[in-house]
C-alpha cells in the first residue's frame, strides 16, 4: 500500500455507497478521482461522468486506412507487373474486395487495441494507490487531496458505507 | 434474490466465489491425469513435427497424392480446423453484440479454442505447398524480380483471410484475457505474482482504463463479426471459384460457414463437457449453457441439412451431366462412405438434439459431438476429394490412398491443437471472471428506486 501521491482511499462493499461518494465528492469539488471495479459498470460510468472513450477514433481511422491499403496495394502491385488475363482489367474492383475488406479489418482491429493502450496511458496511475481486493469484490475510490482535507474526504467515505479507509497525506 | 435464482442465464455466485473458483483451476496442481494428456499431445505434436521433418526431406510425394487428386487429406484436414475455429469468434463477438448471456460461462474456452484451431489450420497449406520454407512467396512483399502475387487468385485472399482472422482472434483472446490476468496475479504470490503482473500489463481495474477498454471491446466485436462470416466464405471460394464439379456452386459460402459454426460447436462440446467436470466448474457452466450450445448446434446443422439436400437437387436440376455424375458418384461412387459418413453424421445425427432430454444429457450430447468430429472431416474431405476425383474426361477419373505422412500429419495436428488447450486451461482464466462478474448484481445498501 506504499503510495507516493498524497490522498485518500476507500473501499466500498456496496455499490450505490461508492456511487454516493463519487457523486459527493465530485459536488464537493474534488477532481482526479480514480475509481477501481472488477467489471465495468454503467451506474459507475454515470457517477465518475466521464465523456464517451474516443477510441472509436482510433478504430475509424485504422479501419478507412486498411481499407485504403488493401485496394491501393492491389490495384497498385497489379499494374506494377502486369497480367491481362481473358481480357480481364488489369486491376479488377471485385476480386480486390476481399483485400480491402480483410485489412479494413486488420488493421481497425490492431488500431483500436493500440487505442486502448495509447488513452489509458494518457492517464498515468503511478503513485495511486491499488489494493488487491478490487480485483476481487470490492469497489476503490481514490481521491487525490493535501492534509488540510483528508479528514473531511474520510468522514464523507465512511458516511456512505466505506468499509476500510486509508490516508496518506 | 429469488428472481435471480430462476434465471439460469445469470450465475449463482458472488464476485469472490468468482475469482476463487476459477483462480483455483489454475493454482490447484496438475494431476497425474493431466499430466498424461499433455504428454500425449506432445507425443502427437512430435509425430507431426517428425512427419512434416520426412516431408521437407523426401518432399510431399510422402502423401498420397497423385493425379487428378493434387488437393487431398492436408487440404482436408486444413478446411476442417478453419471451420472449427469460427464456433470461438460467433460465440464470443457474434453473441456479445446480441447480448446473450449464455455465451459468458462458455466464451473463453471457445475463444481458445478458435485461436489454437486456426493456428494448427495455418500450418497445412505450409504443408501441402511442398517447398515449404518458400512459403513467404504468398506475401506480397518487394522482390529481386518485381514480382507481386496474383490478388485475383482465391488462394491469395485466403492467405489475408487466415492471417488477418488468426492476428484479429488472437487479439480479441488476449484483450478479453488482460482483467482476468490481473485478478489471477492479485490471488498468487513468488514467481507466478511477477510473470502473470507481467502478462496483466499493468490493468488495475480503474475507471480511465474501464473507459476505453469497454469501448474498444464493443468495437472489436464488431469487427470480428462480418470477419467470422468472411473467413470460411474466403476458404470456400477456394473452391467455388474453379470450375470443378461439385465445387462450383453459389451456395458454398454460406454453406460452409453454416458448416464451420457447426463443426466449431461440435468441438466446444467435446472439449467443454470433460473440461468442466475436471475443473470442477459445473455450477459455472451448466445444463442451460449447453442446452444453448445445443441449439446452436442444431440450427447450424439443419442449416447444413438443407445445403446437402439443395446440392444435390442443385446437380439434378442444373441439367450439366458433369454436376450429376459427381454428385451420383458421391452417393454411390467409390467414396460412398465418406458420403453417407457426412450426411449421417452431420444432417442426420444433428436432428436428434430436438429432443431437450439429450441437449441436456452430457453423455449423449458428448457422443454427438464426436459424430461431429467425425462427420465434418468427413464433409471436407468429400468436398475436396470426390470432387477432384472425378473432372470432366473419365479417362481422368482417379482414386487416392492415404499414406502413413496423411495420416501421421492428421493425427499430429490434433495433438498440436489439444497440447495449446490444455496448456492453456491449466495456466490462463477458462471461464471469464470479468465478465462473469458484470453479470451478478453489486450488493446494494439500499433498494435501488423503480425495483430496478
Amino acid at each position: 500500500m506504499a503510495t507516493s501521491m498524497p490522498g485518500v482511499l476507500g473501499s466500498f462493499d456496496h455499490i450505490d455507497g461508492a456511487c454516493d461518494a463519487i457523486r459527493e465528492l465530485k459536488a464537493s469539488g474534488h477532481k482526479d478521482l480514480t475509481v477501481y471495479s472488477a467489471a465495468p459498470s454503467h451506474e459507475l460510468e454515470e457517477a465518475i461522468g466521464d465523456p464517451v472513450s474516443p477510441v472509436r477514433l482510433f478504430t475509424l481511422i485504422g479501419g478507412l486506412t486498411g481499407c485504403g491499403a488493401g485496394f491501393g496495394a492491389a490495384i497498385w502491385m497489379s499494374r506494377d507487373w502486369p497480367l491481362l488475363v481473358g481480357g480481364k482489367p488489369i486491376a479488377a474492383i471485385p476480386p480486390y474486395v476481399v483485400i480491402g475488406f480483410e485489412l479494413t479489418i486488420l488493421i481497425g482491429a490492431l488500431s483500436t487495441v493500440a487505442g486502448i493502450i495509447i488513452l489509458s496511458m494518457m492517464k498515468s496511475l503511478k503513485g495511486r494507490p491499488y489494493h488487491p481486493r478490487f480485483s476481487d469484490d470490492r469497489i476503490g475510490v481514490f481521491v487525490p487531496c493535501g492534509a488540510d482535507q483528508a479528514a473531511t474526504v474520510e468522514k464523507l467515505m465512511t458516511q456512505h458505507g466505506s468499509v476500510e479507509v486509508s490516508r496518506d497525506a | 434474490m429469488a428472481v435471480i435464482a430462476h434465471d439460469p442465464s445469470l450465475p449463482t455466485q458472488t464476485h469472490a466465489e468468482v475469482t476463487r473458483d476459477v483462480v483455483k483451476t489454475i493454482t490447484d496442481p496438475p494431476t497425474r491425469g493431466y499430466y498424461i494428456l499433455a504428454g500425449t499431445m506432445a507425443f502427437l505434436t512430435l509425430v507431426l513435427f517428425v512427419t512434416l521433418g520426412a516431408l521437407l526431406k523426401y518432399g510431399i510425394g510422402l502423401a498420397g497424392y497423385q493425379p487428378p487428386i493434387m488437393w487431398s487429406v492436408y487440404i482436408t484436414t486444413f478446411v476442417f480446423w478453419v471451420g472449427i475455429g469460427h464456433a470461438g469468434t460467433l460465440i464470443s463477438a457474434i453473441l456479445f453484440l446480441f447480448r446473450s448471456r449464455w455465451r459468458t460461462a462458455v466464451y473463453r474456452s471457445t475463444e481458445a479454442m478458435t485461436v489454437f484451431a486456426v493456428m494448427t489450420a495455418a500450418l497445412f497449406p505450409i504443408i501441402h505447398i511442398g517447398r515449404q520454407w518458400v512459403f513467404y512467396w504468398l506475401l506480397p512483399y518487394p522482390n529481386q524480380r518485381f514480382l507481386w502475387p496474383n490478388f485475383k487468385s482465391p488462394l491469395l485472399w485466403d492467405v489475408f483471410a487466415i492471417s488477418t482472422y488468426l492476428t484479429v482472434s488472437s487479439t480479441f483472446l488476449m484483450v478479453g484475457l488482460v482483467p482476468d490476468i490481473a485478478a489471477v496475479r492479485d490471488h498468487v504470490s513468488g514467481w507466478k505474482k511477477k510473470l502473470y503482473g507481467m502478462l496483466s500489463l499493468g490493468w488495475t481495474g480503474a475507471d480511465s482504463q474501464w473507459r476505453h477498454y469497454s469501448r474498444a471491446y464493443l468495437y472489436l466485436a464488431a469487427l470480428c463479426t462480418p470477419l467470422v462470416l468472411s473467413v470460411h466464405s474466403v476458404v470456400s471460394w477456394d473452391f467455388a471459384m474453379s470450375i470443378v464439379p461439385g465445387w462450383h456452386g453459389t451456395i458454398f459460402a454460406p454453406y460452409f460457414v453454416a458448416g464451420a459454426i457447426y463443426s466449431g460447436v461440435g468441438m466446444v462440446l467435446t472439449l467443454i463437457i470433460p473440461l468442466r467436470k475436471v475443473l470442477k466448474l459445473e455450477h459455472m457452466i451448466t445444463d442451460y449453457h449447453f442446452d444453448n450450445l445445443a441449439k446452436l448446434t442444431l440450427l447450424t446443422g439443419s442449416i447444413l441439412f438443407y445445403a446437402y439436400a439443395m446440392e444435390y437437387f442443385v446437380a439434378w436440376y442444373s441439367g450439366s451431366p458433369f454436376e450429376q455424375v459427381t454428385f451420383w458418384r458421391r452417393a454411390f461412387g467409390p467414396n460412398w462412405w465418406a458420403g453417407w459418413s457426412m450426411i449421417i453424421c452431420n444432417a442426420f445425427v444433428s436432428q436428434l438434439l430436438w429432443f431437450p432430454k439429450i441437449r441436456t444429457n452430457m453423455a449423449s450430447l458428448f457422443v454427438i459431438s464426436i459424430f461431429i468430429n467425425i462427420g465434418m472431416w468427413f464433409e471436407r474431405y468429400v468436398i475436396v476429394v470426390s470432387s477432384l476425383s472425378n473432372d470432366y474426361i473419365p479417362y481422368a477419373w482417379g482414386t487416392i490412398n492415404p499414406t502413413w505422412a496423411d495420416w501421421c500429419i492428421l493425427a499430429g495436428s490434433f495433438g498440436w491443437f489439444g497440447l495449446w488447450f490444455t496448456l492453456f486451461y491449466k495456466n490462463f482464466p477458462i471461464v471469464a471472471i470479468q465478465e462473469i462478474k458484470e453479470m451478478i448484481p453489486m450488493p446494494r445498501r439500499k433498494a435501488p428506486a423503480g425495483g430496478h
